[in-house]
């Protein structure tokens, strides 16, 4: 057992399918990735490390990770809503809504980039409301955390949904039947329970907008030092033939994604046990 | 539905609220709260996209597609899609075979590798492929001492979508091969069916909803994709622009009706994708209560 990599099976193509799964996953995927942490590597730590303290890559990284944290609470938050209402209330046109929430994914982010411009822009649909009241939403951070916002909600959605149907009606009534108000019981009951799905999507949500290009970049004016994001200043910087400036926060970003993901599947490990537990 | 509280009227006609409910205001607040949100978010958004596409009338609109460009960017994406969609389809076949029917080691690490993808912003799965075939690339002189354009031309635009698009196929079919077992390909082996016969005859028919709705969101993902393509693709028109490059370009020169009105496309395709999307999981689950009761 300790020396043979594969259990016995009568089944045939062992060999043909992973063998071709991984040289598919090494040509399109290992093989380039690795290639830029090497070119990064032989960067050097100094310039490494000039590249991403700069000040105009620092601004881009605090509006990226700020807008991102943000969008990713605001979806936190009415993604619950969303999927408190589509999973327990009836209501017309419900499944038309509940289909809609997937539409961030099924739009092609340039589209939904020019469509967020059309209603945030000062004289959009709804720009034009908010510019009276002092409130700049196209072109300045706050259209780029609407941008973000607007990309990350099925990932909450999605995930709380499932966890919402799972509640068991029985730990409800008890709570009710020993004289919690409804206040307290979702308090109390069912956000403790169902927080791990939650978190899971707000990372999710927070990961996906840390990467995000396409629908930002018609609406953040892209100002250097004020509304650039860190997938545009990569762009950038290749524009202008400087590879390593690109390479190295490329590489990053990639890093501080891994560590995401790596969040969210302790998340998930901790959710499963969670559910075992319960 | 576990859960799920509606108002029952008593015997004698008062309505009786449920200790696990809330009352009707607030569930209507709670509904009008969330459709408030996803109006702002998402359907002002989608009807904004048509209606600027007909701001200037049907004729304008119509207009717009009256251009060479246009044209060869739709056929660029068919193309690329074309090319991405079938080698992204036989890679998810052939790793949920190896995956889901086979017990190794390092199953885990295949797993999250294949979902890598996911995690690497777009621009990013534009420019590691930059960095490998481009002029200053490991490969790009010798590319280019052979003549082959990898980076602004349509190999990259197509190497840039298969890696965005990569985990799709795979990580719908993979779980479902791995929850129904052997059982039946083995049953099929012992009577004699071959290896092919196998796949074709009991596997697939058993995967084949998970397989087509890993196919429509690859399609549309393929078709969308932006900042990854917009990476490798040098914006040459009517040569390396797909349709969502033609869109910002349009965008850029203030041509606002005919940018709407390719985008309108994009976004029609968006919708009809929820709509097999929505369909095919209301099959699944229509399959899945039948099946549970027994």
């Amino acid at each position: 057992m300790a020396i043979r990599i594969k259990q016995p099976s009568v089944l045939p193509g062992f060999g043909l399918t992973l063998g071709y799964t991984i040289f598919y996953l090494s040509v399109i995927v290992l093989i380039p990735l690795s290639a830029m942490f090497i070119r990064a590597g032989s960067l050097g730590l100094g310039e490494l490390w000039e590249v991403i303290t700069s000040p105009r890559v620092l601004a881009a990284y605090k509006l990226t990770f700020g807008a991102s944290l943000v969008g990713a609470l605001l979806n936190a938050v009415f993604g619950f809503l969303v999927a408190w209402v589509l999973v327990r209330y009836t209501f017309p046109g419900k499944r038309i809504v509940d289909a809609a929430v997937d539409l961030p994914f099924a739009m092609p982010t340039a589209v939904s980039g020019i469509a967020l411009v059309a209603v945030y822009s000062p004289s959009g649909w709804i720009g034009r409301y908010l510019e009276p009241l002092g409130i700049k939403a196209a072109y300045t951070p706050l259209g780029v955390t609407i941008a973000l916002t607007f990309i990350g909600l099925p990932f909450v959605v999605r995930t709380l949904q499932p966890a919402l149907e799972d509640l068991e009606a029985e730990v409800e009534e008890a709570a009710a039947s020993l004289g919690a108000t409804r206040w307290q019981t979702l308090r109390y009951v069912i956000i403790p329970t169902v927080l791990p799905a939650m978190l899971t999507g707000f990372t999710l949500a927070f990961a996906r907008a840390v990467g995000e290009y396409g629908s930002v970049v018609f609406i953040s004016g892209n100002l250097p030092m004020k509304t650039e994001i860190v997938p545009l200043l990569i762009i950038t910087k290749l524009e202008q033939y400087d590879y390593a400036g690109a390479t190295a926060l490329g590489a990053t970003m990639l890093v501080i994604s891994f560590a995401i993901l790596l969040t969210i599947n302790v998340l998930q490990w901790w959710s499963t046990r969670h559910k075992r537990g319960a | 539905m576990a859960g799920t509280i509606t108002l029952r009227k008593s015997a004698a006609g008062t309505p009786v609220r449920l200790a696990t409910g809330e009352s009707t205001a607030v569930r209507w607040l709670l509904i009008g709260i969330s459709l408030t949100f996803l109006t702002l978010f998402l359907f002002l958004p989608l009807a904004a996209v048509f209606v600027e596409a007909f701001r200037k009338g049907v004729g304008a609109y119509l207009q717009s597609f009256n251009d060479p460009a246009a044209y060869a960017a739709i056929r660029l994406t068919l193309l690329v899609t074309a090319i991405a969609l079938p080698l992204n389809l036989v890679f998810g076949l052939a790793a949920s075979w190896a995956i889901g029917k086979f017990e190794f080691r390092g199953k885990q690490l295949l797993i999250t590798l294949i979902d890598l993808p996911f995690a690497v912003s777009p621009v990013i799965s534009g420019l590691i492929y930059v960095l490998l075939y481009g002029i200053h690339g490991w490969f790009g002189p010798w590319l280019a001492e052979r003549g082959i354009q990898v980076i602004f031309a349509v190999p990259g635009i197509v190497l840039a979508t298969i890696f965005v698009t990569f985990p799709f196929i795979a990580r719908e079919v993979i779980p479902l091969m791995q929850e129904q077992g052997t059982e039946e390909e083995q049953a099929a082996i012992t009577l004699g069916a071959s290896g092919w016969q196998t796949f074709f005859r009991v596997t697939l028919p058993n995967v084949k909803w998970a397989v087509l709705y890993g196919v429509i969101l690859c399609n549309a993902r393929a078709m969308g994709e932006f900042g990854a393509v917009s990476v490798v693709s040098g914006h040459i028109r009517g040569k390396t622009n797909t349709m969502p490059l033609h869109v910002e370009i349009l965008y850029n020169e203030y041509n606002f009706v005919a940018a709407f009105a390719v985008a309108s496309l994009l976004a029609l395709l968006a919708l009809v994708t929820l709509v097999l999307k929505s369909l095919i999981e209301w099959r699944t689950r229509v399959q899945h209560d039948q099946e549970e009761p027994a």
